[in-house]
Parts: C-alpha cells; sequence; structure tokens
C-alpha cells in the first residue's frame, strides 16, 4: 500500500547523468490493470454500477412512488406507456417499476451494510486470533468452529421472529452470521505474515501489538478481504431475499426484491411479468457481483502470479 | 480411529448442549409470545394455557424440564398444532425432507462429478466452458427463482401437454410431485460439485504420479479412474458432508414453494406462528445431523488420504 504513489528515483550515474528509475508499479495498479482487462468484471462493475445508480434515484424520479396506490388501475395492469406504469402495476395498483427500484434501494443497503458488519468482525477477529496467537487464538478458533456447527440461517430466523421485523435487525443479524468465513481467511493470512522481516522490524521498533495489526496486517490482507467482500455481498442480498420471500423480512409497504418475487409468485398465472421482473433484477445482480468477485481473485490473488 | 471417533463425538455433545442452551433462553427473553392472540384471552384461559405448557414455572425449572425431556426424546408439545407433540410432527415431517433430499443428494453427486472430471480433463476448451458457464447459472440463481420459474413453465405453460407436472402440492408423494421439488434441490449442488471436482481434478492431473502413470503408458481412462480421481475426491467429499445435511434437513425454501411436508416448511411455519417448541426442535435435529455429517466427513479423510493421521 504504501508504495503506491512511489515517486521515480532520483539516481544519478557515476558521471554525473540522472538516470530515469523505471516507474515502480504497485500490487494495486498491477490488479486494476488485471481487472480492466477481463471483460466479464468490467460489465459486471458497470451493470452493478447502474443498477445502484437506479436503484438511490429511480424511486425519486419515477411517475409514481412505491407505496402509492394507483386507483385507476387496481388490477395488476400490464405495462404501458399511456399510464406511465412502465412495468405495470402490481395486484393493488402499485407501480412496479418504482417498487422493483426501491426493492433493489433495500436489497443492495442490506448486502452492503450486513457485509460491513461481516468485515469489521471478521477482519478484527481474524488478525487478533493470528497475530497473538496461542491461547487467544486457540479460543476465538474454537469458537468459530462451534458456529459452524451450527445451522445459522436458522438463528437469522429465530432474531427475526423473536425482536420483530426490522431493518436494522436484519442486517445485524446477517452481519453476525456471515463473518465466520472472513474470519478463517484473514487469520490464515495473517499466520502468513507474521513470518515476514517488515513484521520483525515493526516489532523490534517497540510497536504495539494493537498498532502493528492495525498498521502492518490491516493493509497486507486487504487484497484477499476485498475479494471476501465481493463474493459476501451476494449471499447476503440473497439471505435477505431469502427471509423477505419467506415473510420474514422488511415489512409493507417497504419492499425488497425477494418480497416482490414473493408477491409475484402469487401471481404468476395471471401476470407472470410480476414475478420475472423482480426475479431478473436480483439474478442480474447476484451474477454481476459474482463475476466482479472472481474477476478481483484473479486480479488480487497472489498464488496466480 | 476408534479414540479419535469417540473423542469427536464427546465434543459433539457440548456443541449440541450449547445450542440448545442458546435457543432455549432466546425463545424465553423474546417479547411476546405464542399466546399473543388477536383478540384478548380472558386472563383464565391465559393461566391455564401457561399451565399446560409449564410457562408458568421458574425459567429454570423449564429448562431443566425441556433438557430431561429431550434426553428421552421428548420436544414438548407443539403450541400451534394442538393434538401434536413436536416428537411427532418431525417423526412426520423428516422422512419426507430426507427422502426428497437423499434423491437430489445423490442427483447431485452422479451429474455433478462426471460434469467436473469432463470439464476439467479439456480445460479451457468449449465443452469446460459450457458445464462452467451452467455451473455459474446454478450457483447463482436464487433456489425460489428457479423454483417458481419451473413451476410457471412446466405447471403453467406446458398444462395441456405431455410434461405437464403438478404444481404446489404434495400429493402423499406421488412421483410427479417430486420430480420438480428435487430437481431444484439438486441443481445448485449439482453446481458446486462440478465446480469443486474441475478445480481439484485439473491439480491432480498435474500431480507427478499421474504424470509417471502416463509415462508408464497406462490407459488415460486408467490413470483418471485410479489415479488421480482418489485424490480429487477430498475436496468434494467435505463440500458433500455439510450439503448432505442440509439437504436431508429439507429445505425451507423448496418445501415451502412446493407445499411439501417436510420439516423445513414446519420449521417456517413454526417461525411465522411463533411455536417456540416446534422451532427448537428443528433447529436442535438440523444442528445434530449437521454435527453429525462433518464427523463422517472426517472419518471419510483418512479412507480417501491415508496422510491424514487423527490425533
Amino acid at each position: 500500500m504504501s508504495e503506491a504513489t512511489r515517486p521515480g528515483l532520483n539516481l544519478r550515474s557515476p558521471h554525473g547523468e540522472a538516470l530515469t528509475a523505471v516507474e515502480g508499479r504497485s500490487l494495486w495498479q498491477d490488479a486494476r490493470r488485471r481487472l480492466f482487462a477481463n471483460r466479464a468484471a468490467v460489465l459486471s462493475l458497470i451493470v452493478i454500477a447502474v443498477i445502484a445508480f437506479v436503484s438511490i434515484v429511480g424511486p425519486e424520479l419515477a411517475p409514481w412512488t412505491y407505496d402509492q396506490i394507483d386507483w385507476d388501475h387496481v388490477e395488476a395492469t400490464p405495462p404501458s406507456l399511456e399510464t406511465k406504469h412502465y412495468f405495470g402495476t402490481d395486484t393493488v395498483g402499485r407501480d412496479l417499476l418504482a417498487r422493483t427500484l426501491f426493492g433493489g434501494r433495500v436489497s443492495l443497503t442490506v448486502g452492503l451494510l450486513a457485509t460491513l458488519v461481516a468485515l469489521v468482525i471478521g477482519v478484527t477477529v481474524g488478525a487478533v486470533a493470528g497475530y497473538l496467537g496461542g491461547k487467544v487464538d486457540q479460543l476465538l478458533m474454537r469458537f468459530v468452529d462451534l458456529m459452524y456447527a451450527v445451522p445459522l440461517t436458522f438463528f437469522v430466523i429465530i432474531l427475526m421472529v423473536l425482536f420483530g421485523r426490522n431493518f436494522i435487525l436484519m442486517f445485524l443479524a446477517i452481519g453476525c452470521v456471515e463473518w465466520l468465513t472472513m474470519a478463517r481467511i484473514v487469520r490464515g493470512q495473517t499466520l502468513a505474515l507474521k513470518q515476514k522481516e517488515f513484521m520483525e522490524a515493526a516489532r523490534a521498533a517497540g510497536g504495539s501489538s494493537w498498532s502493528i495489526i492495525l498498521r502492518h496486517v490491516m493493509p497486507n490482507v486487504l487484497g484477499v478481504v476485498v475479494v471476501y467482500v465481493t463474493l459476501t455481498i451476494p449471499q447476503v442480498i440473497l439471505l435477505e431475499s431469502f427471509l423477505s420471500f419467506l415473510g420474514l423480512g422488511v415489512q409493507e409497504p417497504m419492499t425488497s426484491w425477494g418480497m416482490l418475487i414473493s408477491e409475484g409468485a402469487q401471481e404468476m398465472e395471471a401476470n407472470p411479468r410480476t414475478l420475472i421482473i423482480p426475479a431478473a433484477f436480483l439474478t442480474i445482480a447476484l451474477f454481476c457481483f459474482n463475476f466482479l468477485g472472481d474477476g478481483l481473485r484473479d486480479a488480487l490473488d497472489p498464488k496466480d502470479r | 480411529m476408534g479414540p479419535y471417533v469417540l473423542r469427536r463425538l464427546l465434543i459433539a455433545i457440548p456443541t449440541l448442549w450449547a445450542i440448545i442452551t442458546v435457543c432455549f433462553f432466546l425463545m424465553r427473553l423474546a417479547p411476546g409470545g405464542p399466546f399473543d392472540a388477536e383478540a384478548p384471552v380472558a386472563p383464565e384461559v391465559l393461566a391455564n394455557l401457561r399451565a399446560r405448557y409449564n410457562l408458568d414455572e421458574p425459567l429454570f425449572t423449564q429448562y431443566w424440564h425441556y433438557l430431561g425431556g429431550l434426553l428421552q426424546g421428548d420436544f414438548g408439545p407443539s403450541f400451534k398444532y394442538k393434538d401434536f407433540s413436536v416428537t411427532e410432527l418431525i417423526a412426520q415431517g423428516l422422512p419426507v425432507s430426507a427422502q426428497n433430499g437423499l434423491c437430489a443428494a445423490i442427483l447431485a453427486v452422479l451429474f455433478g462429478i462426471p460434469l467436473g472430471i469432463a470439464a476439467a480433463l479439456k480445460q479451457n476448451s468449449g465443452r469446460d466452458h459450457a458445464v462452467m458457464g451452467v455451473a455459474m447459472v446454478g450457483i447463482v440463481i436464487p433456489t425460489f427463482v428457479t423454483a417458481h420459474l419451473l413451476l410457471l413453465i412446466f405447471g403453467v405453460w406446458l398444462k395441456d401437454t405431455a410434461f405437464h407436472l403438478p404444481a404446489g402440492t404434495w400429493n402423499g408423494g406421488a412421483l410427479p410431485n417430486r420430480i420438480l421439488p428435487v430437481i431444484c434441490l439438486a441443481l445448485p449442488f449439482v453446481a458446486v460439485i462440478a465446480r469443486i471436482m474441475r478445480g481439484s481434478m485439473i491439480e491432480a492431473m498435474r500431480t507427478n504420479y499421474v504424470r509417471t502413470a502416463r509415462a508408464k503408458g497406462l490407459p488415460f481412462r486408467k490413470v483418471v479412474m485410479h489415479h488421480a480421481l482418489k485424490t480429487a475426491l477430498t475436496p468434494v467429499v467435505t463440500y458433500l458432508g455439510p450439503a448432505i445435511a442440509f439437504l436431508l434437513t429439507g429445505s425451507m425454501v423448496i418445501e415451502t414453494v412446493f407445499q411439501l411436508p417436510g420439516i423445513g416448511r414446519y420449521f417456517v411455519q413454526g417461525a411465522l406462528n411463533r411455536d417456540y417448541t416446534l422451532v427448537m426442535g428443528v433447529t436442535i435435529i438440523s444442528a445434530a445431523l449437521i454435527i453429525f455429517a462433518n464427523l463422517i466427513v472426517d472419518v471419510i479423510y483418512g479412507v480417501l488420504d491415508p496422510r491424514v493421521r487423527y490425533e
């Protein structure tokens, strides 16, 4: 990381002429180059950006709001330009375009926030366990092992049932479930890093454990973490839509892709569109996150170099 | 190996106990209860109900009661299905889930492994890309989307043709009613197994002993089946353990979509109805199965890879 913006060295030959040193390329510059050479990953990045943008801006610009009932078209009207329902309406006359975009906003937000929670817990536990080693490591990793044996989806559902369906609880609960693998990966990386000379130098210079973890361990596990984050986001979106699909997610009139799919499924015989449109949005988003994650792994994974 | 298995079983007991305890106290500490009806119940009736389900006792007495019951295979009475105990409900639901899960697991292995090998042997060919593309689709599209799309196609659009399959009913487990749920269950697992198999097969084909075997002039087929496959299977087995446990304990989504009377659907129903004893029962059974499946996987490791030592 620290070499990301290293200037060209100002060397001189014995005869006094300036030598133009080769500009160093950092890991991140290399990774960016490799990522941009990967067509599927770049396309996925663009599609994700577009979906995120329309989900943020779209619900405000759409002719109808997500919870507004158009009393002239209460029974699932097909798409038409005249009524300004570009995707048609659902069975109670709400605009499907506005609802799909708003659902995207909810799904993506939960995906990002829950992944953030998982990231903070996972990286902290992994780095601390790996760096300190010994008893702390044993204790933390046995706990992770134990959590792996637990059917965690069940626990998220139990929590949602017990404490009510609420947005904040949902991403906290999902985040608390998804951090396990992150912790294991970060621990493995930290163990490898610990053997490196610069870590020894940092210790010799008198750095405290915390500052070494923050300044030296964390930046160096960033590559792996970024890859894993891109792969966790779709998992979380999937879990959220699964909960909403079962009727345990966000509450009406709020909506998410999973909930729209569940509503559309009731109607699929008469109006397959109400199922297919949100399902298509969800699937495309999941695809793109997976391709992007794969692309990032190819770009950042030191093993393949 | 004997002492190892014994020790693992001994570790499994406290794990299961921890799960039971956390579940129990979460359920009891939660605000609201199973008897929060729309219309308020008379206090006398409520008192009777609470007495019937031992809810009027101190928390720890209830806990000991529950643990004691569990040891005798008694999960307590269901809060909502008044005439059934949770044990009876699980006894009804588990076979349905397990049958479908087993079929799906067999399907996943039968298709996943050959597909993965086929892709690995012709790396970066059209065949490889096709298999991996389909696998990506299988992994990414959520089951509740595939389930509905298949229902839409085979249940609705092909209604009047020979390909019509009944939608959203169980019908006592008649064969046509089982086809779609089992396919939906198996699809993501076929995909993941194919991917894992491809990766490990490619690695195995690059090892020295495979090169030696080929240099000796052994037929290609024999090298693949005898030398490469055995090592390449290890990662698949790791994945299969939890996967089979998951399949046997029933998919909540599939069972909800297809209205199958399995324990996954009981869990969802129980969760929506706040039927605490039922939810706990299913969670405990699933956890036990997952722990057991992981143990079996670790034992099979040693059979596949003699370098693994049980400590």
